[in-house]
């Protein structure tokens, strides 16, 4: 007869070698040690042995690893104990959470408006006088703006993107003696004698991404208006004081569409089909010689390719409408905001606005910060360097990224979807009106 | 995760599946022990209970607040039938409603013929078996799978580049020009119901060719004495024969056609006059934060399916009541 116990066996065995498994994908942290850490510099926050402060925030993996590894010292030092968790699904949970009191102490908000959407329903505490001071030092006015509502500051502005870059193969304009065209009409007679010479196309570009394809020529868009109509423009624009159809947006589509709609330029044909992670490589092959893309696309061009000013590819600022005029720049970035208030949390929060955090975020690599106290000899790549000179510049204007502050219903898909329509063939008065129709009243 | 949170982990859930079992045990330990007057509708209570419950949390609690939130607009004002008037007027919305019907006509259909004619062709021959899981193995496909798959298929690159799209691959090699399947519209609609047809007709043959089986083999053999023709014996023996069966295949690929979300979204992600009626739903409930716009088409979907399904059911119990 079979022991009853037999078949309890394999189940258990199964269990325990699921267990050991598991128990391998877990890194087992060594507790750090405050032995190693320069505590001068965190002095003056005073010690809050055993206190802590949960955080949350969109940033993930490598980006989250690098980022607790910013705060360490701090908290080492002031005895807090930072618990951050990273969640994919932060900007979709985080007014629930709020709203059922089981929000963060700090929020990391990717975006202005959600950080509106939650300061208009009362979760977010204004942020503390240190922070504010911290700000006004470190950052410009265009970056302060965006978090205050109602005349209200809630909170320091972290990292930060930059949008239109122009990429292109340095060699290559090196070879044909191309300079890097300094206004939007030397771009244009650029293009133009690439065209003319022949052998390949002066643009290339991917406008396919699932269900957000057309999101790449919202940016082209943006940098349009933010040059030709200006900065004042441009944030009635996003904020609809001026509707979508208005004249000057039409301008903005027309001069983009002079380079995506002109088949001399560009393939037209496969613009839509085209994934926008593929959209620049054709420059590696000679096939191409310029991109539009944002620094992010730092990371699609693949092993072995070298990034830098003598390089295989790098990549320059859209120059502004004429060379005198300042440089006009369109990006995202992260505010720091709190749903509490404590003295730990206060300490938090203004450490993550001073320059000291925003060094020691950009050494860890891989992102950059507007903090204008940040060296930028600590960016990890010529790209993100050059990104910090233009964020610093204190000439340079600065928009967040005009599709993410427009209403969902309009950023995150008629706008999409009506770049698509338009670069298949509506006319860009027939775009802008759909789009117009659109905004939520 | 250090090993300590694991651990902490696989106790929780340990724990609550102890305590399910308890909660459950304890239960039926009651229920055993109920007065024996009325024991009967004590049992009935204790067991049907949880499944109420689940239908009444998961499914009409649900369903009823979809409805009502229909009839809001973003900041959860009343607005009426505002949302409804919406679907029908503006043309993005008019075009995904005229694509779902495009869709649940052609799919139901030519799937459910195609598979027929399959199921009847092989019926019988040698190799039956490798043939059926031949036209079955596309069922056994994830949608999300089979519309990566027929991306590919129809894939398109410009003149003079190398074709990785099968389809616009033979185009070229027979001397034509690339075709923009996806993104020319009404083609790419109908290229899309290629592959939910793909994927359906597997279904439809798979229980037409088991029903077809059950027709007593004395019926089909008196028709052939009458001199009845191989068509008269399909349409006069065979389809009456299996009706309910057919039915059973029309109606559920019906929903499932309204119901498709899956394969839009990852082929084409509505764009290019594709949209189906659950695919703008999410899309405007979740990317556009118009809820109620996605709440009002999920209730016209709602209402698109009732009318299968209450036909399904009806022809269902008549079947029961002549057996």
């Amino acid at each position: 007869m079979r022991s009853p116990h037999r078949r309890y066996t394999a189940p258990i065995a199964l269990f325990a070698v699921a267990g050991l498994t598991l128990a391998g994908c877990t890194g087992d942290i060594a507790a750090e040690e405050a032995a190693d850490a320069d505590c001068s510099e965190y002095e003056d926050y005073g010690t809050f042995e055993g206190e802590e402060v949960t955080i949350q925030g969109t940033i993930v993996d490598v980006e989250a690893d690098r980022l607790i590894a910013s705060w360490t010292d701090f908290a080492t030092c002031t005895g807090i104990e930072i618990d951050y968790q990273g969640s994919r699904d932060f900007e979709g949970n985080i007014a629930q959470l709020a709203e059922g009191g089981n929000a963060p102490d700090i929020g990391i908000v990717p975006q202005p408006g959600l950080v509106q959407l939650l300061a208009e329903n009362g979760y977010l505490m204004p942020a503390p006088a240190e922070v504010e001071a911290n700000v006004d030092e470190f950052w410009s006015e265009d970056w302060k703006a965006y978090s205050v509502f109602d005349g209200t500051f809630y909170g320091a502005p972290m990292l930060a993107s930059v949008k239109g870059y122009i990429w292109y193969s340095p060699a290559e304009f090196e070879e044909k003696g191309y300079a890097i065209p300094t206004s939007i009409p030397e771009l244009m007679e650029l293009s133009q004698t690439i065209a003319d010479e022949g052998d390949h196309l002066p643009w290339c570009a991917g406008m396919e991404s699932g269900e957000a394809t057309g999101w790449p020529g919202t940016d082209w868009i943006e940098d349009f208006v933010l040059r030709q109509a200006g900065p004042e423009v441009y944030d009635q624009w996003v904020t609809h004081e001026i509707p979508f159809n208005d004249p000057q947006i039409v301008e903005a589509f027309d001069a983009a569409g002079e380079i995506l709609k002109n088949p001399e330029f560009i393939d037209t044909e496969s613009l839509i089909s085209t994934p926008f992670q593929d959209g620049g490589l054709p420059i590696l092959d000679g096939e191409c010689s310029m991109h539009h893309q944002a620094s992010f696309y730092e990371v699609n061009w693949g092993e072995g390719v070298e990034v830098g000013p003598d390089g295989d590819v790098f990549a320059f600022l859209m120059p502004p409408m004429s060379a005198d005029d300042p440089i006009a720049v369109t990006g995202g970035g992260e505010t720091v905001v709190s749903f509490a208030e404590g003295d730990a949390i206060t300490a938090v929060m203004a450490h993550m606005s001073t320059d000291t955090f925003a060094n020691l975020r950009v050494s860890e690599g891989g992102s950059v910060s507007a903090n204008n106290g940040v060296d930028s000899a600590n960016a990890s790549s010529p790209l993100l360097e050059q990104t910090i000179e233009i964020l610093q510049d204190p000439e340079a204007t600065f928009r967040y990224d005009g599709s993410d502050l427009m209403p969902g219903a309009v950023g995150a898909n008629s706008f999409w979807k009506g770049i698509v329509s338009w670069l298949s063939g509506d006319s860009a008065r027939q775009t802008v009106d759909t789009i117009e129709s659109s905004w939520p009243s | 995760m250090t090993t300590a949170d694991l651990i902490g982990k696989l106790i929780q859930v340990i724990g609550g599946l102890a305590i399910f079992a308890a909660v459950v045990g304890l239960i039926l330990f009651l229920v055993d022990r109920a007065p024996k007057r009325g024991r009967d509708y004590w049992q009935l209570a204790a067991f049907v209970a949880p499944a109420l419950l689940l239908l009444v949390s998961g499914l009409i609690y649900p369903a009823i607040r979809t409805t009502y939130l229909a009839f809001l607009n973003r900041d959860g004002d009343f607005t009426g039938f505002d949302n409804f008037v919406w679907a029908f007027t503006q043309p993005d919305a008019v075009r995904t409603l005229i694509n779902t019907v495009v869709w649940v006509v052609f799919v139901p259909l030519l799937s459910t013929s195609i598979g027929l004619a399959y199921a009847i062709f092989i019926d019988k021959s040698r190799g039956e078996k490798f043939f059926k899981a031949l036209v079955f193995m596309p069922m056994a496909i994830s949608m999300v799978g089979a519309g990566i798959i027929w991306k590919f298929v129809y894939d398109f690159k410009s003149q003079g580049r190398e074709q990785i799209g099968l389809l616009n691959a033979i185009v070229v090699a027979f001397g034509g020009e690339p075709v923009q399947w996806l993104q020319t519209s009404p083609l790419n609609t109908l290229l899309l119901i290629a592959v939910m047809i793909w994927i359906q007709t597997g279904f439809a043959m798979v229980v037409l060719s088991a029903s077809i089986k059950g027709i007593p083999l004395e019926q089909i053999e008196a028709a052939e004495l009458d001199g009845a023709s191989a068509w008269q014996r399909f349409t006069n023996v065979t389809l009456p024969g299996i009706r309910t069966a057919l039915v059973v295949v029309v109606t559920t690929i019906s929903i499932a056609t309204l119901k498709v979300f899956d394969i839009v979204r990852t082929m084409t992600a509505g764009n290019f006059d594709t949209s189906v009626v659950a695919n703008e739903m999410y899309t405007q409930a979740f990317r556009a934060n118009e809820v109620g716009r996605g709440a009002a088409l999920a209730v016209l979907l709602f209402l698109l399916v009732l009318p299968i399904v209450i036909y399904n059911v009806r022809v269902l119990a008549k079947q029961r009541e002549i057996r």
